[in-house]
């Protein structure tokens, strides 16, 4: 028997109640789980930069260039998931060259380049254009075209220029923090607007994921500035995670309550989709909602950054506590992503079961490839901050 | 006076000016030439879904050459049952007119795929009966004419 | 600064430059202008035009004469390229048995192709009906309006179909459908679901399940057509289709649907 037949018998196996004949396997498994992840590490991190620039809070400032580059390493993966779960990957071209003007998914592939060239891009270019120029007339070698190329050959660093530099570079954040909401919340459109799914179907999913987004992002940065610092063996400035904490605990909120919104609605409601929803989420969904989503990624982290306000003593403790709080959180809404996806597919549509969900180690969508396609961000930071180092920028005088 | 662009720009409108025409010049080739003839969807696609090739003839194929068959079906219950029903696709045997391209189907499990008594059929559909019960043992075929019921063999 | 052989030097190369550029932007500009015909002649014809000679194909299943034999799915797998695995199924039959402590049964072994066994005694059962289930062929269909590329469609003729060639997999398809006819095909691996036999449809035979199924539950005809036998018969009875109050514009209508049915 062919392995992709035995896996499906192995489902039928654990399936429960009554399923519709075709509903036997997921439909979108881990990699969907991760693109929206990904997504909004992208939206959650250009927010928090955005700060810095829009409303000039300055004690950010270290983090600016980190969180820009942060989302571009993420953004320039994020299609990968997608294109590598599709069953016709080789086709992903007709998306931009015939998008369907009804589908929420048509629009990726433009926001998306709007949003990378646009957005992501400019910003970096407009920040960086002072110190590669200077850089293509330090380094030596094939580093020297490298940045030549990289100016677009615009040399010109007289004080004008580079004032709009710095215009144009605002702009570019204003216009980019509405590009980012969109980039992110198309995705939770795509589910909210599926009227045959009870468990999506919810004009409230774009916004709750466009603010689960806003947390990963934020506590993606405060960990990549923990660690990037720590490599590079400077010390890590606590009024900054302070700040970030702050903002961190705000949102949070924000997403919590939002989440409880959603949810209490559902329940009191009580329309015909409740009953398997009620078992869905007391059972299969028990460990990864309650505990994962709930305790470990929202209610643990709220407590410790309320006490870390408060608790200013031993310093070592509170940066290790901030950093703990920042992978929680994006362990949370890790699985936040997890209960949408999986849970929304778990729970027959005729209301009367559920399907079971193995989640394969190797293929094009399994296990193994989600890993790469989380890692692989990792790797080009760490390029960029080699090609771009923030702090071997020139100083800019204000 | 003249109005001062900063040197950004021109550079920049440039570089995207060249990306979107080497995007709409893929484009123009890769778009297929039916797309939009009558939706958003390739015109080609209701000939390629009109193509597969039909597996089923229908009863009247198969009256051509077993007139017979038709005249006792219509006279009996079965009378609105069409021929594949029981014998499988025909457009094989159609055309080959070969014995092995159709199916003779005969066991008491076969008939009790219709007949076998169950809460959900109505009795005023369908003549149901228990097959633990009903002449064990022996083959429908052995007292029914398939073709005509109720004209016992016996 | 050498500013008068740099500034003599930078007219020169700002001659030739401009000259580039100017030829650079009218072929860009050119090009722009013709593909976006190209362009524009796809969004003007995402409209659908109301051909009205055309027929407009509509179901009608009849509950009550549904006895369970399964021969639609078995003749459904038959005619079209369908494995025969039980996980995938253009069409399958559900048997209901709503039992007298108000618990509601489903089952559908291998879509009722092998047929159905009683599994609950005589004595517990308050009622049971059989439900064949296909593709609702949708005037409204939250399928088409979700496939990001265009591969799923509806003809001028009222059927639902997908184009192979062009579905990319993405199946957000397989996700909209409210009622769980979409599949992916595990060797094709493109969407893939009922057609009505569009292929036989075009060659004025019936869909393989309407003709294989012994009592005639299954019927389709022409909506447009009100003379028919098939209009008359909606007229006459009482039919509903699945899911209402989502606004699919379901073309299947059900006789006798009970009120358990999903």
């Amino acid at each position: 028997m062919e392995p992709h037949y035995q896996h499906l018998y192995d489902i039928l196996a654990h399936a429960q109640g009554y399923i519709f004949p075709n509903e036997i396997d997921l439909q979108w498994g881990i990699l969907i789980v991760v693109y929206p992840f990904i997504t909004g590490l992208v939206a959650g991190a250009f927010i928090l930069a955005s700060l810095e620039r829009v409303f000039k809070v300055k004690i950010l400032k270290p983090t600016y260039q980190i969180a820009l580059l942060t989302a571009l390493s993420f953004l320039l993966v994020a299609t990968m998931p997608l294109i590598s779960h599709l069953s016709q990957p080789q086709r992903a071209y007709e998306i931009m060259i015939t998008p369907h003007s009804s589908s929420a998914m048509a629009i990726f592939g433009f926001v998306y380049l709007w949003y990378l060239a646009v957005v992501l891009l400019l910003e970096i270019w407009f920040d960086y254009r002072h110190s590669m120029v200077v850089w293509s007339n330090e380094k030596k070698g094939i580093m020297r075209y490298v940045y030549k190329v990289l100016t677009l050959g615009v040399s010109d660093i007289t004080p004008r220029t580079l004032k709009w530099d710095r215009k144009l570079g605002y702009i570019i954040t204003v216009v980019g923090i509405p590009s980012a909401f969109i980039l992110h919340g198309y995705v939770g459109f795509i589910f909210g607007s599926l009227k045959a799914n009870p468990w999506w179907s919810s004009p409230l999913i774009p916004i709750i994921f466009l603010f689960s987004a806003m947390v990963s992002g934020i506590a993606l940065v405060m960990l990549v500035y923990m660690i990037v610092s720590f490599i590079r063996k400077k010390s890590i400035d606590l009024n900054v995670l302070d700040s970030i904490g702050k903002y961190l605990f705000f949102v949070l909120i924000l997403d919590f309550t939002l989440e409880s919104l959603d949810q209490i609605h559902r329940i009191y409601e009580a329309e015909e989709s409740f009953e398997i929803i009620k078992l869905l989420v007391s059972g299969k969904l028990y460990l990864t909602l309650f505990v994962a989503q709930g305790l470990i990624g929202t209610i643990i982290p709220l407590i410790t950054l309320v006490f870390l306000q408060f608790y200013k003593h031993k310093i070592r403790l509170q940066k290790t506590m901030y950093f703990v709080v920042s992978i929680l959180v994006l362990i949370g809404v890790y699985s936040m992503r997890w209960n949408v996806v999986i849970g929304g597919q778990l729970f027959s549509k005729s209301f009367s079961g559920f399907t079971s969900f193995k989640v394969g180690l190797i293929g094009l969508d399994g296990t193994l490839m989600a890993i790469f396609w989380l890692l692989l961000p990792i790797g080009i930071l760490t390029f960029l901050l080699w090609l771009l180092p923030p702090w071997k920028m020139v100083k800019e005088e204000e | 006076m003249k109005f001062y662009i900063p040197p950004q720009i021109p550079r920049l409108a440039l570089a995207f000016a060249i990306f979107i025409s080497l995007f709409l010049l893929a484009r123009h080739f890769l778009v297929p030439d039916t797309f939009g003839e009558f939706g958003h969807y390739r015109g080609a696609a209701l000939t390629d879904n009109a193509k597969p090739e039909i597996h089923y003839s229908g009863q009247q194929a198969c009256f051509k050459c077993h007139q017979n068959i038709e005249d006792k079906k219509s006279q009996d219950v079965h009378s609105d049952i069409h021929c594949e029903t029981c014998h499988g696709p025909g457009q094989k045997h159609v055309i080959s007119s070969k014995v092995e391209d159709i199916l003779k189907p005969s066991g008491r499990e076969f008939c009790g795929s219709c007949h076998l008594i169950n809460a959900g059929k109505l009795k005023s559909t369908i003549n149901q009966i228990d097959l633990n019960k009903h002449n064990v043992g022996k083959n429908c075929i052995e007292c029914h004419n398939p073709h005509q019921p109720w004209e016992m063999k016996k | 600064m050498s500013q008068s052989t740099s500034t003599m030097g930078n007219e020169k190369i700002n001659t030739s430059r401009r000259k580039f550029l100017k030829t650079a932007v009218t072929l860009a500009g050119a090009t722009i202008g013709y593909t976006w015909l190209k362009s524009t002649q796809v969004l003007l014809f995402a409209a659908e035009p109301k051909d009205e000679s055309q027929p407009w194909y509509g179901i009608i299943i009849d509950i009550q004469k549904c006895i369970g034999c399964g021969n639609c799915a078995k003749a459904c797998k038959n005619e079209n390229d369908v494995p025969r695995e039980p996980f995938f199924f253009r069409t399958w039959v559900e048997q209901y048995t709503v039992k007298n402590d108000g618990t509601v049964n489903i089952v559908s072994p291998n879509g009722g192709i092998d047929g159905f066994t009683q599994a609950v005694p005589d004595e517990e059962i308050f009622k049971s009906y059989f439900v064949p289930k296909m593709c609702n062929h949708c005037s409204k269909s939250p399928c088409t309006q979700v496939c990001p590329v265009g591969a799923t469609f509806e003809t001028p003729d009222g059927v639902v179909l997908i184009d192979e060639k062009y579905c990319i997999g993405c199946r957000y398809c397989v996700q909209a459908c409210p009622y769980g006819c979409r599949f992916i095909h595990p060797v094709k691996k493109v969407a893939n679901k009922c057609t009505l036999c569009y292929h036989r449809l075009k060659k004025d035979l019936a869909p393989a399940c309407m003709e294989t199924c012994p009592t005639g539950a299954r019927m389709y005809g022409n909506l447009r057509d009100r003379n028919s036998d098939f209009v008359k018969y909606l007229k006459e009875h009482t039919t509903q289709v699945l899911r209402p109050h989502l606004n699919t514009g379901s073309k299947l209508y059900y006789n006798a649907l009970s009120g358990e049915v999903r």
